[in-house]
């Protein structure tokens, strides 16, 4: 998979790279990361693309990264610094950035800024998010064959869209395969915390969770269940070498694709915030049919459930909706109909319920 | 053996002089560590303390960096004089947030002149209550404040966290945890010098900020329950000959404490975030503990502690974009400098003497007999 993905984006740095020689001064790109690269996770998946984008244009870019930005009034702080220190595209990796994205784009029309996983835009901002979803539905269908409890556990950070688009997708993975499996979510209320995430994974295991799911960033869970035998799946990068015996695979963010375009589209100037009614979830949103999700090998699991996952994963990448009807809220309500789909704009906006097969309520 | 002795007479000269020996020390010995770590050590430092004060907008950034440091800073000067030691002056914050949110999203359309006054009473309402919590505590049943207000801060931050995600989030947010966004009359607008324009992001509660310090002076100085706390703090056994309660000092310099830091949260909130979100202060409350100690206690010398600390904060951020210098070295680098600045106040205050222990001295003696 992830040798047709470089081999994929290879070819499209070909086709390009003779388009951007033109370029005389390098163009500067800048970077807020929420944590640093070390957190093995979401930020890691960042750093990552942008040593990618380095590798990609060479000596025509510039790029600089600001690690550990808290979400408050130092990220305006800073990316102001970034803007004046003449980054002529600035993109703000977390969530929480969005209002203080907006604030400074506002600021320096001239720039261009991109925002990741917001909401809000301008007329220089536009934002990109990936369908992380994508691979939680493979997650479930893996976890729904390999499931001897039928109970799974599964770590979830905030109650926002992304992350109840997330349980869903696997609830409906799962029960496609499995269904009398159930699936119990912990709140972590964090995006990045070893310690109140390794105690969450412990507290599946000893309800009789024999497999683990996180919406969180870091590898401590799947640390957890490597240590108790049992088996999960990694988040944003490969957590391989953290749980070799307990990762059936990791749903790994390729930010690189995204990263490239976009710098391309400012340096061709034909950057834009696009529109329309269902893209303001992301102008940029794409998943696994685009390598912006890609997962990693399929390992630790019997060659029976390897093929359906490998069949889940060929089905989305063939354009499958993963919310297309008949399935029902886990109240019995008749969600969609057979034959009904989800549109992008139903995601966001329309998915206040778990799915059949998850336990308990949405908090807040 | 060695040990502290106080120094009765401390000359001016070295008063002077110990910041300055301990900002060169720093400066030897971060220069050693950015050159050990290859980096450029005259680069790194220009960094740290030129490039982020180098064009106009950047020193307003700075005092707004040092404004919420300010005003807590200014509050808990009081308890530290009086030996009472209120560690909680982040979880204070974020009650005066929470107090001056509720006025800001439950009447969004009060005019300007009455909004503002009414979100700064609220402010201090909130971290005014929040201290006297450990403060009744205290006076009550003698616990210990150190341990009662350093908890209540993890209360506090759980509670405007379950605040922006259940009862006071917006039904637009889309379950993202974030309240309404303050109409204008609830934001503390930004300076526009006649002439110059906006300094950074410069706003009228950094003037705010640098009233309280002088007025935590005025009050110390100057007044009788300045010099209540005073006495309180030095000699409290004198203290209640003069007819001085501890329980009233107690309570009245936790409750100003209380009070400053809920207007730090207010400022922080109405003048940078435009709205209450799970994290609205970034430590704030306990660096403001450094700055007390760097200031010594003295709320004027409270502004330039304040701005030496957002300086360090500041430049780790320029040496990270100039550099790619980690933030770990630039925590690394704000600890020594920090350290060194604390340390030099213990050598100003106290001279060191080393003697040898007494049971040593005899055996000596008796060996020789």
């Amino acid at each position: 998979m992830k040798k047709f993905f470089t081999t994929m984006v290879a070819g499209a740095f070909a086709a390009v790279s003779g388009i951007s020689a033109a370029v005389a001064d390098p163009v500067k790109v800048g970077f807020v990361y929420l944590t640093n690269p070390g957190d093995h996770g979401w930020t890691y998946a960042h750093e990552v693309a942008r040593l990618d984008v380095n590798k990609h244009f060479g000596d025509k870019v510039e790029t600089t990264y600001v690690e550990n930005v808290p979400e408050g009034p130092d990220a305006a702080r800073v990316i102001r610094e970034l803007a004046r220190q003449g980054n002529e595209i600035i993109f703000t990796t977390s969530f929480g950035y969005m209002d203080p994205t907006l604030k400074v784009s506002k600021e320096f029309p001239d720039l261009k800024f991109e925002h990741i996983t917001g909401y809000k835009r301008s007329g220089n901002m536009a934002t990109g998010n990936i369908r992380f979803y994508e691979g939680r539905y493979v997650q479930g269908v893996v976890a729904g064959m390999m499931t001897k409890s039928n109970k799974i556990g599964y770590l979830a950070s905030f109650p926002i869209p992304e992350v109840i688009q997330g349980i869903n997708a696997f609830a409906l993975g799962m029960r496609s395969v499995n269904p009398d499996a159930e699936m119990s979510i912990i709140w972590v209320n964090s995006w990045y915390d070893p310690v109140k995430e390794a105690d969450a994974a412990k507290v599946h295991i000893a309800e009789g969770a024999d497999i683990l799911a996180q919406h969180t960033d870091s590898p401590a869970m799947l640390q957890t269940a490597e240590k108790a035998g049992v088996h999960g799946f990694g988040q944003s990068s490969d957590m391989k070498a953290f749980a070799p015996k307990a990762q059936l695979f990791s749903s790994v963010n390729n930010w690189a694709p995204y990263y490239i375009s976009k710098i391309e589209q400012m340096m061709d100037g034909s950057w834009s915030t696009g529109d329309g009614p269902d893209h303001w979830a992301g102008n940029t949103w794409l998943g696994m049919a685009d390598d912006y999700l890609v997962l990693t090998e399929f390992e630790n699991m019997p060659a029976d459930v390897k093929a359906a996952a490998e069949a889940a994963e060929a089905k989305i990448r063939g354009g499958y909706n993963i919310f297309t009807g008949p399935f029902s809220d886990n109240q019995g309500n008749v969600i969609l109909k057979a034959g009904e789909a989800y549109h992008d704009g139903n995601l966001w906006n329309d998915m206040n319920y778990y799915v059949e097969g998850v336990n308990g309520k949405i908090p807040g | 053996m060695i040990s502290l002795i106080p120094r009765k007479d401390i000359p001016l000269a070295l008063t002077v002089m110990t910041p300055i020996i301990a900002i060169a020390l720093t400066l030897i010995v971060g220069a050693i560590i950015f050159a050990t770590l290859g980096y450029d050590p005259l680069q790194a430092l220009y960094q740290f303390f030129i490039a982020p004060v180098s064009r106009p907008d950047q020193i307003g950034d700075l005092f707004v960096k040092a404004c919420p440091l300010i005003i807590i800073a200014s509050g808990l000067v009081f308890c530290f004089r009086a030996n009472v030691w209120n560690i909680g002056a982040e979880g204070q914050l974020i009650l005066g947030a929470v107090f001056s949110g509720y006025v800001a999203l439950t009447f969004p359309g009060l005019p300007g002149w009455a909004m503002m006054p009414l979100m700064v009473i609220a402010s201090m309402l909130g971290g005014l209550l929040w201290a006297m919590i450990p403060a009744l505590l205290k006076t009550r049943f003698n616990t210990n404040e150190i341990l009662v207000s350093l908890m209540l801060t993890y209360v506090a931050a759980l509670l405007i966290d379950w605040i922006v995600r259940g009862p006071w989030r917006d039904p637009m947010s889309f379950g993202f945890p974030l309240t309404k966004m303050y109409e204008d009359a609830a934001l503390i607008s930004r300076i526009e010098l006649p002439g110059i324009g906006y300094l950074g992001q410069l706003h009228w509660g950094v003037v705010g900020a640098l009233l309280m310090a002088v007025g935590a002076w005025f009050v110390l100085s100057r007044m009788l329950v300045g010099f209540q706390v005073k006495v309180m703090g030095a000699a409290p056994r004198a203290g209640r000959f003069a007819g001085f309660s501890p329980s009233f000092v107690t309570v009245m310099v936790l409750g100003i404490s209380g009070a400053a830091a809920g207007v730090a949260g207010m400022v922080e909130v109405s003048a940078n975030i435009d709205q209450l979100q799970p994290d609205i202060s970034f430590g704030y409350g306990f660096t403001a503990i450094i700055v007390t100690f760097l200031a010594r206690l003295n709320p004027l010398a409270v502004i330039g502690a304040g701005l030496v600390v957002a300086l360090a904060e500041l430049g780790g951020d320029s040496a990270q974009i100039a550099l790619g210098m980690p933030k770990v070295v630039t925590g690394v680098f704000k600890g020594i400098l920090l350290f060194m600045l604390l340390a030099g106040e213990t050598f100003n205050r106290f001279r060191f003497e080393i003697r040898l222990p007494r049971s040593a001295a005899v055996k000596l003696t008796g060996g020789q007999n």
